[in-house]
């Protein structure tokens, strides 16, 4: 019994130690090859449309929706201490530092990480990919570093837009409709917000939360058995392991960055 | 080219395992230049592993595949893509593009390996598709094509960059009569035509021995027959008469090796 | 062509993140100051303790906005003694301020934020670009007022 069960501990230790192992290979063969300006770019475009722009509508109506929800309960909360004025810089740092990062990067896992891995899951299943290889052509610089940029660069466009369309969310219904100070909204969230500390920071996590929902979104598509249960576990994994990984993340990021502020 | 030898590939005792699976014990094929080399076998009995092999997809366990004299076992990356740029492969589902248009699809593999410019890209591929019969087809997506359709495109893409040898995966399942019979034609014609190597894995009988000039028989990882068709089909070999006559039970049994019919039904340990 | 499309929707992403970035640097953060829509005159007031008053905080006659502050700085009288020279920024549309007011620093709230209550005097002359705001009264600082309950009695 005991010895079945350490023979189990150290399979599973083994197996995941060979996971991480292969997914980092592939990603780095992924990367860096020499890249071919001209054709990469048109392709990347391409990415970039399928892995950012379709996701900005689910970006843009999240974010206006929590932006006013905080403005909501922000006011309710504050108000009771006398405290609206302080709305704003409530709704500015939660979004800047953590909310606009984190949820940002959950929706793009649920949206364009699992989008990915299903289409790279299905192009291997239909055997594209193999056949792109029996052509000469290396499927992962073709097919897998151009999807990893795109995701590597739309996260964090898409985090400034979440942060940006939240704000001005909570400023509709914190001072246009609950009537809070204009100038005291603006004023405090201009004196407590540091561009440095707290905006760039916050373009540092989302481009980290980027790099693990594409490297993760990647991997589990390429890695997928080539059946349709197959991506659909593969997908479900994208996304319940870029949700972990991110919430992790998070909170050395925050503990790295944010502490004694 | 060095002098050229009379076979394009030649295989030596060939061993692969997937697994605890062995698929290969050691086989040897010979794959004769310019012509229709089909091998056949039964399901599940390694046809498109060995196609895979040939294109180094899978690295055998043992042995050595030579192609044109070289090996490509022991070849670097990059001397294997600069080898896949020489073949040609035909999938079983055709592995067409989806989101490429039919023209894109048959243009991949001249964009990528060539720098011709667009006018000769353009001629090129509306030949390509023309010998396959679906110049009028060029504006479409693969979504928009039948099964037989997208299998000629595949074709056309395949043959886009005159490859040495084409390998077809099981080119005729799940075509209708017609469809077939055209893709049938086309590979004889293609063969001749371009005076290039077919390699083509199937277990539609008919259709195969109809084209090929060479049969290889595969079952359980060694090669069990191998010769013209007509010399296969008067085998007197039991296992070959089998599967070429397609008889349901002989040395290849109906019954999946199972302990007695008797005790799995009656016997003690039933659940 | 196709490709097109995915170019123009592909800027037009870019530009959006680009606007968001100027906004979170400039509206947000307050990297820079160059953005001040409303245009006003200026007017000083020196206080002996302004509290939690802040730039940007607001400037009001009967509780209704009619200006901003617009810096604050330590200044020495000629006394020696320290006092904070506040700068706010009245709306033009308010230009009949009579020049005698006083300003106080007022709390919304107990625990809330400070700004500024002008309370209008007498004077025919009215309040002007450059004018200073003789009368004024410092914030109530909490933690003075428990130090006289504290103390007792000592008025």
């Amino acid at each position: 019994m005991l010895v079945t069960y350490f023979y189990n501990v150290g399979h599973r230790t083994i197996s995941f130690f060979e996971d991480v192992g292969r997914a980092s290979v592939t990603i780095f063969n992924a990367i860096f090859n020499k890249p071919e300006f001209v054709r990469g770019t048109a392709r990347l475009i391409k990415q970039i449309y399928a892995v950012g722009v379709l996701s900005l509508l689910v970006i843009l109506v999240s974010g206006f929706f929590i932006g006013m929800v905080l403005g909501l309960q922000g006011y309710t909360i504050l108000s009771k201490f006398g405290a609206d004025q302080a709305l704003g810089e409530l709704i500015a740092l939660s979004m800047v530092r953590e909310l606009g990062p984190v949820i940002g990067a959950l929706l793009f896992a649920g949206r364009a990480g699992s989008a990915l891995t299903a289409e790279i899951g299905l192009m291997k299943t239909t055997e594209q990919l193999s056949s792109m290889e029996m052509m000469g052509i290396d499927p992962l610089h073709r097919i897998i570093a151009p999807r990893f940029w795109a995701g590597q660069i739309s996260l964090p466009i898409l985090t400034l837009i979440f942060n940006a369309v939240a704000i001005i969310g909570g400023y509709l219904v914190g001072v246009v409709w609950l009537g809070v100070d204009d100038g005291a909204f603006w004023g405090n969230m201009q004196l407590s917000v540091d561009f440095r500390e707290d905006v760039v920071n916050g373009i540092i996590k989302s481009t980290v939360f980027a790099a693990v929902i594409s490297w993760i979104a990647v991997f589990q598509g390429v890695d997928s058995i080539p059946t349709s249960e197959g991506i659909s576990r593969a997908t479900t994994r994208t996304v319940v392991y870029s949700s972990l990984c991110i919430l992790g993340l998070d909170f050395f990021l925050t503990a790295v960055m944010f502490r004694g502020t | 080219m060095k002098a050229e030898s009379a076979n394009i590939v030649e295989i030596r005792n060939l061993h692969f395992r997937r697994g605890a699976k062995v698929i290969f014990d050691g086989a040897n094929l010979d794959i004769p230049r310019g012509k229709v080399t089909a091998i056949m076998g039964p399901s599940g009995c390694g046809k498109t592993t060995l196609l895979r092999l040939i294109g180094a997809q899978y690295a055998p366990d043992a042995g050595s595949i030579l192609i044109d004299g070289k090996d490509i076992t022991t070849m670097s990356k990059k001397e294997l893509f600069h080898m896949r740029s020489h073949l040609g492969m035909l999938f079983q589902s055709g592995a067409l593009f989806t989101d490429l248009s039919v023209f894109e699809n048959v243009a991949f593999p001249l964009r990528e390996h060539t720098n011709l410019p667009e006018k000769m890209i353009y001629d090129l591929v509306l030949m390509k598709l023309q010998a396959v019969g679906l110049r009028g087809a060029h504006t479409l997506m693969p979504q928009e094509l039948s099964g037989g359709m997208a299998r000629r495109v595949a074709l056309a893409r395949a043959i886009a960059l005159d490859p040495d040898f084409i390998m077809y995966d099981e080119p005729f399942t799940g075509l209708d009569p017609i469809s077939m019979g055209v893709l049938v034609q086309l590979i004889r014609l293609l063969n001749d035509a371009l005076g290039i190597t077919s390699i083509l894995v199937s277990h539609d009988i008919h259709e195969t021995i109809g084209i090929a000039d060479h049969v290889y028989l595969i079952s359980n990882g060694r090669v069990v027959g191998s010769g013209s068709p007509e010399d296969l089909m008067n085998s007197d070999d039991a296992w070959v008469r089998q599967f070429m006559q397609a008889l349901p039970d002989g040395p290849v049994p109906f019954h999946y090796p199972a302990q007695s019919y008797a005790d799995d039904l009656w016997g003690p340990q039933r659940c | 062509m196709k490709l097109n499309r995915f170019e123009i929707w592909v800027g037009f992403f870019v530009v959006l993140g680009i606007a968001s970035l100027l906004m979170l640097a400039l509206q947000v953060s307050g990297l820079s100051n160059f953005y001040n829509t409303e245009s006003g005159y200026e007017v000083k007031a020196s206080f002996a303790n302004i509290g939690g008053l802040k730039v940007r905080s607001k400037v009001t006659i009967s509780g209704v906005t009619v200006g901003r502050v617009v810096s604050i700085a330590l200044d020495q009288n000629q006394y020696g003694e320290y006092n904070a020279l506040v700068t706010l920024s009245i709306n033009d549309h308010f230009n009949k301020i009579p020049e005698d007011s006083s300003a106080k620093i007022l709390t919304a709230g107990l625990l809330g934020d400070n700004y500024i209550g002008i309370v209008p005097g007498q004077a025919e002359e009215y309040l002007k670009n450059g004018s200073t705001l003789e009368l004024t009264s410092q914030a109530m600082l909490l933690e003075d007022l428990i130090s006289k309950f504290a103390v007792g009695g000592e008025k």
